[in-house]
């Protein structure tokens, strides 16, 4: 008997028949050619397993291109789920349980590091006695090749099941896979069935018939056909409060309406753009404007003019598009002219990897505009604060008179998870234009000396009438001639930094607040690194976690809670270089973003460790890096 | 000062604003340049007018020219290099009570502007756009512009320029959804006063290109022109900019041009033997980006919030 085999056997053994077996969690992939819609598939598994009360925390794997060639491996299109009892943070390690619609997109996760040793693979095997003899090669090839890697792999009649149904099994597949899926993991199908209906609400019963047979056939052909039988118990039974399911995106338009956002100006470019379809979509419930402008520069440029009119306005992108509002963005700085900047960061330099997470973008968020243009720099950690954070930039936008720029990144972009619905407030909208009499006496930079704040008249004031200009300017706002004003304006507008810093707060230390190790973290690795420390604090290492939120500037107090360690090091998803490398030395070596400016912030010999390869970090290869760093230390 | 309404009731405005309302910092340009008198014309639409001071706002780029809205007591934004009409549009976006101006150069608005121009003419938001073209770039003093004449030296183009000039008209006249394209000399101020005046009263982004004098370095190219009033081709038509015997006497080459008639134009714009003074083209129906931009803007706190739990509805679980 062979290896794998032996691993089936045990895996069979262990369901009984009948009787499911409770497990606390698992990870499962459905992958497909693009167009097959498994992750229609995975966000209604998604939606049905919220509902029921579990943890979720779903993935969209998505392709470079549109319509990539079928059964190629760079076209793999589909979803992970992360499904447990408890709350869900992160995207987990390898997965256990995968669907796959064909065996070479398979190969993509492969090469992504997503599967393991025994991980079990549904696979359709209408490819088996294709027509085609290249094809029947190529899938046995592939077969033998999974078995070699250790995959446990099922072979499904998938299509021919589907055709029972319906007659092009292309577009029914995923709901029967869908079917698959909630009896093996013992999923409410009232709810599934319920959740299908509203997915094809629009195109009628007709649509909806089929598929829920497709749903019923898929779940009946599991019952009688697969051993694999799982319970998922949820912590608490259903919904505890009322809950909302989106993805980061979706969460910052959301908070785009609910901040009470007056437009959104933007110029297409992933993965920042499906912001821009949702808002658009739903802006006119709060009397909002969608603007697609011709480019970045036009739409930063639109966003600073409607808001030195007295709108609030709010500019959303990615990399390359932050780099053309830069020079925007610096007159922003510079004019004081309140902006929120929402960078859905991707793979960088240039086009980079649209579609990939990276967080490359925390220096040029800060540091990019040419002379010094200090502005406000905030990361949410989850979707949740993808949601929130837009309502507290744009006040933080009016009172420090400035623009905030909100860094979030492709995995908050398109992870999809439940979370607390929000209670919309009248607080966090906009106030109305003041459109009263200005006291003609006041400058329209009336600098207060110790927070360099000042208020701002708006055109329409009587009395207040004034030139905005990106010259260096006195508080009249004239061009400047002497030589003192530039430093007064400069002296200023860093003021307002400081002022902004003395309100935050200390960040919360996961974990004990003295130790080996302090791990720290930024952005949507959040959950991942969290989960990694809880592995390691529970094999009894002295490793806690600080993360933060506002990167510039910075939360209080960092470098005294730095100093209770023997060893803090920031993880990342940004390029750094590995100290094991040629040539990378102490003078040589270049850190990961974080962690340089918390070099120079705290003066500490703060380590780092950082990938750059396409995808979200697992708590797995944290502990490791971590571990290994640990070791160095003893 | 007075008003008749509709009501035909007498309405007293408790505000009259002379000339001096508008005026803003003492003009920093050289003596002779042809800023100064279109600066002048502009204010005295403004007064003509009774436009508000603190409803206008005066909008620029970067050059000689964009320092226009310093020199005007109204509000300002003197921009980026190359980017007034995007933030313009911003600043319309939403305020349609607010009244604006845009002065732009020829290498504000042709080159490094130049994606916003033919995106600005096409959206056909409603402001004034003053491109003042003085065939050079002033400001950094002296390097070839989109306009300069072919074979012109420049301090970039010594031995005289490579590309023959950009023909700004046939451009902005190409542009899908144009409304409003009229061109003038600096040097007639009845000329100019009357063509802003009448861009001021189109609703949609008027476009007019002024031939501008830099006699600091480029005098040459429109002492010629001022020399030779023939060079000039006036457009007369009883919709378009109005003029008067004495203008009619200075230029006498004219034709009688109907400023609807697009072709016609076009065909105007294309001969550059002669510089085309006047309305080119008008359209006062083409569609306005206002009119989808300024929708929404009245709702309340309770509508906005009633919205926002709509949104969040969809995604209840
Ligand atoms: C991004 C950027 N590039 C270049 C400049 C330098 N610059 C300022 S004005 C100008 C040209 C101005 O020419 P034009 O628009 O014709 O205006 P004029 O001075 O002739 O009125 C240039 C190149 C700048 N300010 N910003
Ligand atoms: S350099 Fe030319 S355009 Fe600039 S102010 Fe002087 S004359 Fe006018
Ligand atoms: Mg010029």
């Amino acid at each position: 008997m062979t290896k794998q085999a032996t691993a089936q056997k045990s895996n069979v053994a262990e369901i009984s028949a009948g009787k499911p077996k409770r497990i606390e969690e698992h990870i499962i992939e459905v992958v497909s050619d693009s167009g097959e819609g498994a992750q229609k598939c995975g966000q209604t598994f998604g939606i049905v397993s919220g509902k029921m009360g579990n943890g979720v925390w779903t993935v969209e794997i998505i392709p470079a291109e549109i319509q990539p060639p079928a059964r190629s491996q760079e076209g793999a299109s589909g979803v992970r789920i992360r499904l447990g009892s408890k709350y869900v943070t992160n995207m987990g390690d390898q997965a256990d349980l995968v669907v796959a619609l064909n065996e070479q997109v398979l190969y993509n996760r492969i090469v992504n590091g997503a599967f393991r040793k025994g991980t079990v693979v549904l696979l359709e095997n209408k490819w088996a006695d294709d027509p085609q003899p290249a094809i029947r090669e190529q899938y046995a090839a592939a077969l033998a090749d999974f078995k070699e890697r250790g995959l446990v792999i099922h072979e499904l009649p998938l299509e021919k099941e589907c055709l029972k149904i319906v007659k092009n099994a292309r577009q029914g597949k995923n709901m029967f896979v869908l079917g698959m899926l909630c009896r093996i993991y013992s999923r409410d199908t009232q709810r599934a069935l319920d959740e299908i209906a509203k997915v094809f609400a629009r195109k009628g019963e007709k649509v909806i018939k089929p598929n829920h047979e497709l749903f019923k056939a898929g779940y009946q052909y599991a019952a009688e056909n697969l051993e694999y039988h799982y319970e998922v118990p949820p912590e608490h039974e259903g919904i505890q409060k009322p809950t909302v399911v989106t993805n980061g995106n979706t969460a910052v338009g959301l908070g785009i309406l609910a901040s009470g956002m007056d437009m959104l100006a933007m110029y297409p470019i992933t993965p920042a753009t499906s912001v821009s379809h949702y808002v658009s979509e739903v802006f006119h419930h709060t009397g909002g404007f969608m603007h697609q402008a011709e480019d970045e520069i036009a739409a930063v440029a639109y966003a600073v003019g409607s808001s030195f009119a007295g709108r609030t306005a709010v500019t959303v992108t990615s990399g390359p598009g932050m780099a053309l509002k830069t020079e925007i963005l610096g007159l922003a700085v510079m004019c004081e002219v309140p902006l929120v900047v929402v960078n859905v960061q991707r793979g960088g330099p240039a086009t980079g990897q649209p579609t990939k997470i990276e967080q490359g973008d925390l220096l040029s968020a800060i540091y990019s505009m040419p002379g010094d243009a200090p502005k406000i720099v905030m990361a949410p950690a989850t979707i949740s604060e993808c949601f929130h954070f837009v309502i507290t930039a744009r006040k933080l936008a009016e009172a420090f008179r400035t623009p905030v720029i909100i860094l979030t990144d492709a995995n908050l972009a398109t992870a999809v998870q439940p979370y607390d619905r929000p209670e919309p407030q009248a607080e966090w909208l906009s106030a109305p234009i003041d459109q009263s009499e200005w006291d003609k006496n006041i400058p329209p930079y009336d600098w207060d000396d110790e927070t360099g704040l000042s208020p701002r008249p708006i055109p329409g004031q009587p009395g207040g009438e004034y030139v905005l200009t990106g010259l260096a300017h006195t508080k009249r706002s004239k061009v400047a001639y002497d030589s003192m004003s530039n430093q007064i304006g400069c002296n200023m507008r860093s003021r307002k930094m400081a002022a902004f810093a003395a309100t935050l707060q200390r960040p919360e230390i996961y974990g004990d607040k003295e130790g080996d190790m302090l791990v720290v973290s930024w952005g949507s690795t959040m959950g991942a690194v969290k989960e990694a420390v809880d592995r390691m604090r529970s094999e009894g290492h002295k490793v806690s976690n600080v993360h933060l939120r506002f990167l510039h500037p910075f939360e209080k107090d960092l470098k005294e809670i730095f100093s209770k360690f023997k060893k803090v090091m920031t993880v990342e998803l940004n390029y750094s270089d590995d100290p094991d490398m040629p040539l990378i030395t102490d003078a040589t070596r270049r850190y990961a973003q974080l962690a340089n400016i918390l070099r120079h912030h705290t003066l500490l010999d703060i380590d780092c460790w950082s990938i750059v390869q396409a995808a979200p970090l697992q708590p797995g290869m944290i502990c490791e890096a971590v571990l290994g760093r640990l070791k160095k230390l003893n | 000062m007075f008003g008749l309404k509709a009501d035909w009731s007498l309405d007293v405005q408790d505000r009259y604003f002379t000339l001096e309302d508008y005026e803003g910092a003492q003009p920093r340009w050289c003596t002779g340049c042809g800023d100064h008198g279109v600066l002048t014309a502009v204010q005295k639409v403004c007064r003509e007018a009774q436009l508000a001071p603190e409803k206008i706002v005066n909008v620029s780029g970067i050059g000689c020219s964009s320092r226009l809205p310093h020199y005007m007591k109204t509000y300002g934004f003197h921009g980026l290099h190359g980017r007034a009409l995007p933030f313009a549009s911003g600043i319309k976006a939403r305020r349609p009570d607010l009244d604006v101006w845009v002065s732009t150069g020829d290498g504000d608005c042709f080159s490094i502007g130049g994606c916003h121009w033919i995106h600005g003419i096409r959206y056909n938001i409603d402001m004034v756009v003053l491109v003042f073209d003085n065939a050079i770039y002033g400001l950094t003093k002296n390097q070839t512009s989109p306009t300069t004449p072919k074979d012109y030296g420049t301090s970039t183009h010594p031995t005289g320029s490579f590309l023959p000039a950009m023909n700004p008209l046939t451009i902005t006249l190409g542009i899908t959804n144009v409304s409003f394209v009229a061109q003038v000399v600096d040097w007639n101020p009845l000329l100019v006063y009357e063509t802003i005046k009448m861009a001021h009263a189109h609703r949609g982004t008027s476009f007019v290109r002024i031939i501008q004098r830099c006699p600091v370095f480029v005098e040459d190219i429109h002492k010629e022109m001022m020399d030779d009033p023939s060079q000039i081709l006036l457009l007369k038509h009883e919709n378009g900019i109005p003029t008067n015997e004495a203008v009619e006497r200075i230029y006498p080459n004219q034709v009688v041009h109907d400023p609807s008639d697009w072709s016609g134009a076009m065909n105007i714009a294309r001969d550059e033997s002669r510089v085309p003074c006047g309305l080119l083209y008008h359209d006062p129906e083409a569609p306005v980006y206002d009119d989808w931009s300024n929708v929404g803007m009245d709702m309340s706190d309770e509508e906005k919030i009633a919205g926002v739990n709509k949104a969040l509805d969809s995604f209840s679980i």
